[in-house]
């Protein structure tokens, strides 16, 4: 029961021409779905690097969402594509670093699909709900007797130091 | 010039294997220049020295640290705040102080794996009883103290504050002394940047380039490549796209992939990320099943790949590591009612 009150972040980069207006449509359509995501509008899914993702994630999102045109139909050609085998990479090197399946997705939502958007939105922030946060900067904390030794070295130099100038 | 008079330099190591010790000396005979510039106040590998005529020193009154390696331990930490605290100039210099390097990728792991790894598991270790370090041992006499040691090694300038990075594993000799003159000079780049090119190793690279499509990646040692052509044409994952020049692509030159030694160029943020991109759009397939095989077969080991010399400076630093202490108590106890 309190499990449900772990609320995903996830940061979504939409492309403009299609999912962006995808998230529009359900809005206007009033199409009930998990609020998790923080939209950030792309002008094609192929604009969203790797490192943005990895970004997202460093600054404690639990998920990054990138969607865009369904193959074929990206209106900067091929775009799509590369961000398909972008993604492919990217998610390849991520579950080397430990990051689960389904933290990190990729949609195909064209402008008329609110629906489609807003369905793969709530199995996502479903998928993560079970995963558990994220929190990945707080891996980067040292143990607190870690912490302790370097004040330690610190005021044993400090104090020798003393004892050498009186 | 006598000593009171001449700048005072001085050099130290951290987390790294010794060779930008030796890449120092690589500058040959100019190394008598550099001792008739500088005064050399403190260089642990080559010269007597204590720490504690340094911590006696004020404040600024060093001229110039060069610092290489990441830093692992509490001592490397302690070292690094002294040498920030009494150099004027804090030099990052080798990749291992500027991204972390090779000793990073253990950021892989954490403390206790490394430790089982490399004091239990090893079969080289005779250690039936497991023994391991610890910080602080108790014996007759009183408390005895190691350095500690970290989870996560970091870079210098995670640790303090730098004001210029020099790239390269180790980093060439005729930039290393580039930047020393530039030192002598007081002709520096802005503080914060790195003293080197703004450009990558392919500009550096004599092979010829054309459209780049790949069907497959290849290891170096599945191939003999042909002296002429980009190697990334030919399927060897190079990584002189992302990498600064500095070097002369001394790789690529004698048939060997770029992998990254001079950390990533101006303007890449993340060096994995850059390459990924890269090598993304040279996939030529757009079947989703495919590009998975391609990828699969080709790269089997992505972070150490892409992320060889920098995972350490990386946006994500390190494997992730399931907070057990302090940070992650609240996720611990949730949902157990
Ligand atoms: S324009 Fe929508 S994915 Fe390229």
């Amino acid at each position: 029961m309190t499990d449900l009150e772990f609320q995903p972040k996830i940061i979504g980069f939409l492309c403009n021409w299609c999912s962006y207006r995808a998230a529009d449509l359900a809005g206007s359509t009033r199409t009930r779905y998990a609020p998790n995501v923080r939209y950030v509008r792309v002008m094609c899914s192929g604009r969203v690097d790797p490192a943005f993702v990895m970004k997202a994630l460093s600054l404690g999102a639990d998920g990054v969402l990138v969607a865009g045109c369904h193959p074929g139909e990206c209106h900067y050609l091929e775009q799509n594509y590369k961000t398909m085998r972008r993604m492919t990479m990217l998610q390849h090197t991520l579950r080397q670093l430990g990051v689960e399946e389904g933290r990190v997705r990729l949609v195909w939502a064209s402008a008329a699909e609110g629906h489609r958007l807003a369905k793969a939105i709530d199995e996502m922030v479903d998928r993560i709900r079970s995963l558990g946060p994220l929190r990945w900067p707080a891996g980067w904390q040292e143990r607190p007797e870690v912490l302790a030794a370097i004040e330690r070295v610190a005021s044993e130099h400090a104090s020798a130091a003393q004892e050498v100038a009186t | 010039m006598n000593a009171e008079t001449k700048p005072k330099l001085a050099l130290y190591w951290a987390a790294s294997c010794g060779g930008c010790e030796i890449a120092v000396l690589a500058i040959d005979e100019r190394i008598l220049e550099v001792a008739g510039a500088f005064d050399v106040v403190f260089w642990p590998c080559v010269m007597d020295g204590k720490v504690a005529d340094i911590e006696a020193m004020e404040d600024g009154s060093i001229a110039v640290c060069l610092f290489n390696g990441g830093i692992r331990t509490s001592e490397q930490e302690y070292m690094a705040r002294l040498l920030r605290a009494k150099a004027k100039v804090l030099v990052a210099f080798g990749a291992c102080a500027q991204d972390g390097s090779i000793p990073g990728l253990a950021n892989l792991l954490d403390r206790d794996t490394i430790f089982r790894q490399n004091y239990v598991e090893s079969p080289s270790v005779d250690n039936p009883e497991s023994t391991l370090p610890t910080a602080t041992t108790t014996v007759a006499e009183g408390e005895l103290h190691l350095p500690a040691f970290y989870d996560t090694l970091r870079t210098l300038a995670q640790t303090v504050d730098v004001d210029y990075f020099l790239p390269g594993c180790p980093p060439e000799a005729d930039r290393i002394w580039d930047a020393l003159s530039a030192i002598l000079a007081g002709d520096l780049p802005p503080a914060g940047s790195v003293i080197g090119a703004r450009t990558t190793v392919c500009e550096e690279c004599p092979r010829t380039r054309h459209e780049k499509k790949v069907k497959e990646f290849k290891r170096t040692w599945q191939v003999i490549p042909d002296a002429e052509t980009c190697l990334l044409e030919q399927g060897l994952v190079c990584c002189g796209i992302a990498t600064r020049a500095g070097c002369g692509a001394r790789c690529p030159s004698v048939n060997s992939p770029c992998i990254g030694c001079y950390g990533a160029n101006d303007g890449v943020q993340d060096f994995g990320a850059r390459m990924m991109t890269a090598l993304a759009s040279i996939i030529d397939s757009n079947d989703p099943r495919e590009v998975q095989r391609i990828i699969a077969t080709g790269i089997p080991d992505p972070v150490g790949t892409f992320y060889r010399f920098s995972l350490a400076n990386s946006f994500l630093r390190r494997s992730r590591r399931p907070v057990a202490a302090g940070a992650a108590a609240g996720a611990a106890t949730r949902g157990e009612d």
